[in-house]
C-alpha cells in the first residue's frame, strides 16, 4: 500500500503537471522550429506572438460569455480558438508581408531577421497592452476537476489522492490530435513534403517547381494554429498574463534547441523533457520517499535538489549542456 | 571636420531635446534622463564593442549589467560581522568546494579521451558536488539570513568607497563572460544569442534567489553615493548662499522677509537635488568620454582593423594567420565588461539594489535596440542611439498622452475608447521602439551615424 501511495504522490505532483506543461512547450517549439526549418531565422517575437492569439481568445471569450453562448462542463475558449486563429494568422500574414518579406527575398543573414523578429516583438507586445493591458486574466469556465483528490481517496481507499484538473487533461488531448495532424500533413500530405523539401534545400526546392510563396503561406498558417492553441492552453491552465507569455519564450527556445531546431518531433519531445526536467528536479521528495522508507528513517530534509526559484535556471542549464555536448540537439536538427 | 558635420548635428538636435524636457517639464528630470542617457551610452559602447567590431551577437546584457550592480553591495556595503561569524565559514567552504569541482572535471577531461565513461563521470563529479554544496551550504545560509532578516540577513560587502566597485563590476562581468565566452563563442550567431540570453537569465536568477549574497528580491536600499546628499546639502552655509546669488534678482522682487526665506526654502530643495544629479552627470561624462577616446583608438588601430576583417571575413583573416577565436574571446570579454561598469554605475546612481528590476526587455533588448539605431561599428553612433532611444523610452508615454488627448479632444472625457487610450499611454513606448528599429533596420541597416572606415 505504501508503495503505491509513494508512487501516486509522484504522479500527482510530478507526471501530470509536467505532461500539462511540456505538451503547452511542445507546441510552442515546434513553432519555433517550424520557422526556423522553413523561414530560417531564431523567431524572438515567439511568446508575444503566442500571447497575441491568445488575446483574441480571451477576449472573444468574454464576448461569448456576454451572449450566453458556452459548452456547459468544457471552456468557453475552446469555442473562440478558431476565431482567434484566424485572427492570429491575418496578424502573421501581415507582419510577414510588410516585415519579413523584405529580408527573405534579400536574402538577409539569421542575425539580421532575428533583430527583426526583436522589433516585430516589440510592436506585438505594445499592441497585445494597448488593447487588453497588462493585467492578469483568468477565463476558464465550465467543470474545473475531472477527479478531486478527495474523491479518489474515497474510491481507491488510498491516503495520497489524485488530482486532474480539465485544463491539464485538454491541454494533453489536444496537443495530441494538433501534434498528430500536423506531422500526418507534413510527412504525407505533398504540401508537407514540399515544406519539408525547401527546408531541406531551397534551391533545389525552387527548382523541382515548389512556390515559396505558397510554402511560407502555409507555414506561418500552421505556425498561427500551433501558436494559438499553445497560448490558450496555456492560459486556461495557470491564467493569462501577457508579461509571462514574453518570458515563455525562453523555455520554448530551450525545449526547440534540447529536441534539435528545425525538427519538428524533436521540438515537440523537447517540449516534454524541458518539463520534466524543470519539475523533477525541483520537486521535494520527501513525502514520496517517507512512504517508501521505513518510519524511523524519515527524512528531515525537504530533498529537494533545487528551490523551485531555479526552474527557468534547470532547463536553461539543460540548454547549455546540450549545446556543449551535441549542439545539433537529441534528436539531430540543423547542423550549426 | 566637415565628416563630423552629422554627428555634431545629431548631438546638438539630442541636447536641444534634453534642453526642451528642462524648460517644459523640469530641470531635475532633464538630468535624470540626460544621467541614464549617458549610463545607457555606456551600455551601447560595451554593445557595439561586440555586435559592431566583431560581429558577435550577446543577448546576455542583462546578466553582466545585475553582475554590475552586485559589485556595489559586496564592495560598498558595510560587512555584516554577525552573519559573517555563524555562516561565513560555510559559505568558504562552498566555494572551495566549486573550485574543486572545476578542477576534478577539468583534470578528467584532461586526462582521458572522449568516451561515454568520461561523460558520466564528469556529470556524476557535478551531480555529486551539488549535493555536497548543497548540505555544506544549507545551515550557513539559513543562519546568515536570520540575522536580522528585516535589515540585513546577508553577508554585506567590503565596506570600500563605492567607485572602487565599477572596476569591480567590471572584473565580475569580464570573468564571467570568459566563462561564457569558453563555452558559447563556437555557437552559431543567432544561436549564441539565445544561449547568452538564457545564460543571463540564469544569472539573474540566482542574484535573485541567493538572499544570502544581496538580500536577493528583498532589494538592497541607501548605497554609498559618490556624490553629497541632499540633506546634507541643504544645511549647509556656503550651498545656501550660493543659491540665494544664482537666484538674487528673482529674490529680491517678494518684500516681506518670510515670504523670501520661504521662497529661498523651496529653491534650495530643487538646487539639491539638481546639484547631486550633476555631479552624478559629471562622473558619467567623465567615464563616457575616456571610453570613447580609448575605443576610438582602439578603432583606428590595427588592432581594429584586425577586428573589422574577422567580421567581414573569418575566413580570410583565419588564412592569414589570425587567431579568430582568442580574439572573439578577448572582444567578448572587453564589451561585457564594459557593460558591467555600467551595470554598476546605474546602481550607484539609483542608490539601491533591486534583483526583481532585471528584465530581459529593459536590459538586454532595449540596449540593442539602441546600438542598431544608433550606427553599428561606429561608437559616435552607439551613443547617439543610447541618447535617442533613452529619451524616447521615457519620454514615450508623455508624447503619447499628449497626442492622444490632441487626436480625441472632441470626444467626451469618459468616451471609453479615450480612457482606454490614455489609460494604455505608457506601452505606447514599445510601440515606438519597435516601429522605429523597424524602420531603421529597413530604410537605414547602417544605423543614424553609418560605420566610417578611414583608409589611410
Amino acid at each position: 500500500m505504501d508503495f503505491l501511495n509513494a508512487i501516486i504522490v509522484l504522479f500527482n505532483f510530478t507526471v501530470i503537471p509536467a505532461l500539462a506543461y511540456g505538451s503547452q512547450l511542445a507546441l510552442g517549439a515546434i513553432f519555433v522550429t517550424l520557422i526556423y526549418a522553413v523561414l530560417r531565422f531564431a523567431n524572438f517575437a515567439t511568446g508575444d506572438m503566442m500571447s497575441f492569439g491568445t488575446m483574441f481568445a480571451v477576449i472573444l471569450t468574454y464576448y461569448f460569455q456576454s451572449l450566453g453562448i458556452g459548452l456547459g462542463v468544457l471552456p468557453t475558449a475552446l469555442l473562440t480558438i478558431p476565431f482567434a486563429i484566424l485572427m492570429m494568422i491575418l496578424y502573421m500574414l501581415i507582419i510577414d508581408k510588410f516585415v519579413f518579406s523584405y529580408y527573405r527575398i534579400k536574402k538577409s543573414p539569421p542575425v539580421q531577421f532575428a533583430m527583426v523578429s526583436v522589433g516585430v516583438m516589440f510592436v506585438t507586445q505594445a499592441l497585445i497592452r494597448i488593447i487588453i493591458g497588462p493585467s492578469d486574466r483568468r477565463f476558464l469556465d465550465g467543470e474545473k476537476f475531472i477527479i478531486k483528490a478527495t474523491e479518489f481517496k474515497e474510491i481507491t481507499g488510498l491516503t495520497e489522492g489524485i488530482t486532474l484538473k480539465s485544463t491539464q487533461a485538454i491541454t494533453i488531448i489536444v496537443t495530441l490530435i494538433v501534434v498528430s495532424i500536423m506531422f500526418w500533413f507534413l510527412n504525407r500530405t505533398k504540401t508537407g513534403t514540399s515544406m519539408r523539401a525547401y527546408s531541406d534545400n531551397e534551391d533545389l526546392a525552387l527548382l523541382s517547381g515548389i512556390d515559396p510563396k505558397r510554402v511560407v503561406l502555409i507555414t506561418w498558417v500552421i505556425a498561427g494554429i500551433l501558436a494559438t492553441i499553445g497560448g490558450v492552453l496555456y492560459g486556461l491552465d495557470k491564467s493569462y498574463r501577457p508579461f509571462v507569455y514574453f518570458n515563455n519564450m525562453l523555455p520554448i527556445f530551450a525545449a526547440a534547441i534540447v529536441g534539435g531546431i528545425g525538427n519538428p518531433f524533436g521540438a515537440f519531445l523537447g517540449g516534454y523533457v524541458i518539463a520534466f526536467a524543470e519539475i523533477f528536479v525541483t520537486y521535494a521528495y520527501k513525502r514520496f520517499i517517507s512512504y517508501l522508507l521505513p518510519e524511523h528513517l524519515e527524512p528531515d530534509s525537504l530533498l529537494q535538489l533545487l528551490s523551485t526559484d531555479y526552474k527557468f535556471a534547470v532547463s536553461f542549464s539543460i540548454l547549455v549542456v546540450v549545446l556543449l555536448i551535441r549542439p545539433s540537439g537529441i534528436f539531430k536538427g540543423k547542423v550549426i | 571636420m566637415k565628416n563630423y558635420k552629422n554627428v555634431i548635428a545629431a548631438y546638438s538636435i539630442m541636447i536641444f531635446l534634453i534642453i526642451l524636457v528642462g524648460i517644459f517639464q523640469s530641470w531635475s528630470i532633464a538630468l535624470t534622463i540626460l544621467n541614464y542617457c549617458l549610463i545607457s551610452a555606456v551600455m551601447t559602447i560595451g554593445a557595439n564593442i561586440q555586435w559592431g567590431y566583431a560581429g558577435l551577437i550577446n543577448f546576455g546584457i542583462m546578466g553582466y549589467t545585475a553582475l554590475g550592480g552586485l559589485a556595489v553591495v559586496l564592495v560598498s556595503v558595510e560587512p555584516v560581522k554577525k552573519a559573517w561569524q555563524v555562516g561565513g565559514l560555510n559559505i568558504l567552504a562552498c566555494i572551495w568546494i566549486i573550485v574543486a569541482i572545476i578542477f576534478i572535471v577539468k583534470f578528467i577531461l584532461n586526462r582521458f579521451d572522449k568516451s561515454k565513461l568520461r561523460n558520466y563521470s564528469v556529470a556524476s563529479v557535478i551531480l555529486g558536488g551539488i549535493i555536497l554544496l548543497r548540505v555544506t551550504a544549507a545551515p550557513g545560509i539559513e543562519a546568515i539570513e536570520s540575522v536580522d532578516p528585516a535589515k540585513t540577513g546577508f553577508l554585506g560587502g567590503m565596506g570600500l568607497p563605492v567607485l572602487f566597485s565599477w572596476i569591480v563590476g567590471a572584473l565580475l562581468a569580464g570573468s564571467l563572460a570568459f566563462v561564457i565566452g569558453k563555452i558559447a563563442l563556437g555557437l552559431r550567431a543567432d544561436y549564441l544569442a539565445i544561449a547568452t540570453l538564457l545564460i543571463a537569465e540564469i544569472i539573474v536568477s540566482i542574484i535573485k534567489h541567493e538572499e544570502w549574497l544581496a538580500r536577493g528580491v528583498k532589494n538592497v536600499i541607501g548605497l554609498k553615493r559618490p556624490a553629497p546628499y541632499e540633506i546634507d546639502l541643504q544645511t549647509s552655509e556656503w550651498f545656501i548662499n550660493l543659491v540665494a546669488k544664482f537666484n538674487s534678482s528673482k529674490l529680491s522682487l517678494i518684500n516681506s522677509i518670510s515670504d523670501k526665506q520661504e521662497a529661498l526654502n523651496q529653491m534650495v530643495i530643487n538646487a539639491s537635488s539638481v546639484y547631486v544629479k550633476l555631479c552624478f552627470t559629471g562622473l558619467f561624462l567623465t567615464v563616457v568620454i575616456i571610453l570613447l577616446i580609448v575605443t576610438q583608438k582602439a578603432l583606428y588601430s590595427p588592432w581594429g582593423r584586425k577586428m573589422r576583417a574577422i567580421r567581414d571575413n573569418e575566413e580570410a583573416a583565419s588564412a592569414m594567420g589570425k587567431n579568430i577565436v582568442k580574439e572573439h574571446l578577448l572582444i567578448f570579454i572587453l564589451g561585457s565588461a564594459i557593460v558591467g561598469l555600467a551595470g554598476a554605475m546605474m546602481v550607484t546612481n539609483d542608490g539601491l539594489f533591486t534583483p526583481g528590476s532585471y528584465r530581459p526587455m529593459r536590459y538586454t533588448f532595449v540596449i540593442w535596440v539602441m546600438v542598431i539605431v544608433g550606427g553599428t561599428g561606429n561608437n559616435f553612433g552607439a551613443i547617439l542611439g543610447g541618447f535617442v532611444v533613452w529619451f524616447l523610452w521615457v519620454e514615450a508615454a508623455p508624447i503619447a498622452l499628449f497626442l492622444i488627448n490632441l487626436f480625441t479632444s472632441n470626444l467626451p472625457e469618459t468616451n471609453a475608447v479615450r480612457v482606454h487610450l490614455i489609460e494604455s499611454a505608457p506601452y505606447f513606448r514599445f510601440l515606438v521602439i519597435g516601429i522605429g528599429l523597424l524602420l531603421i533596420m529597413r530604410y537605414r541597416p547602417q544605423g543614424i551615424i553609418p560605420e566610417k572606415i578611414i583608409k589611410q
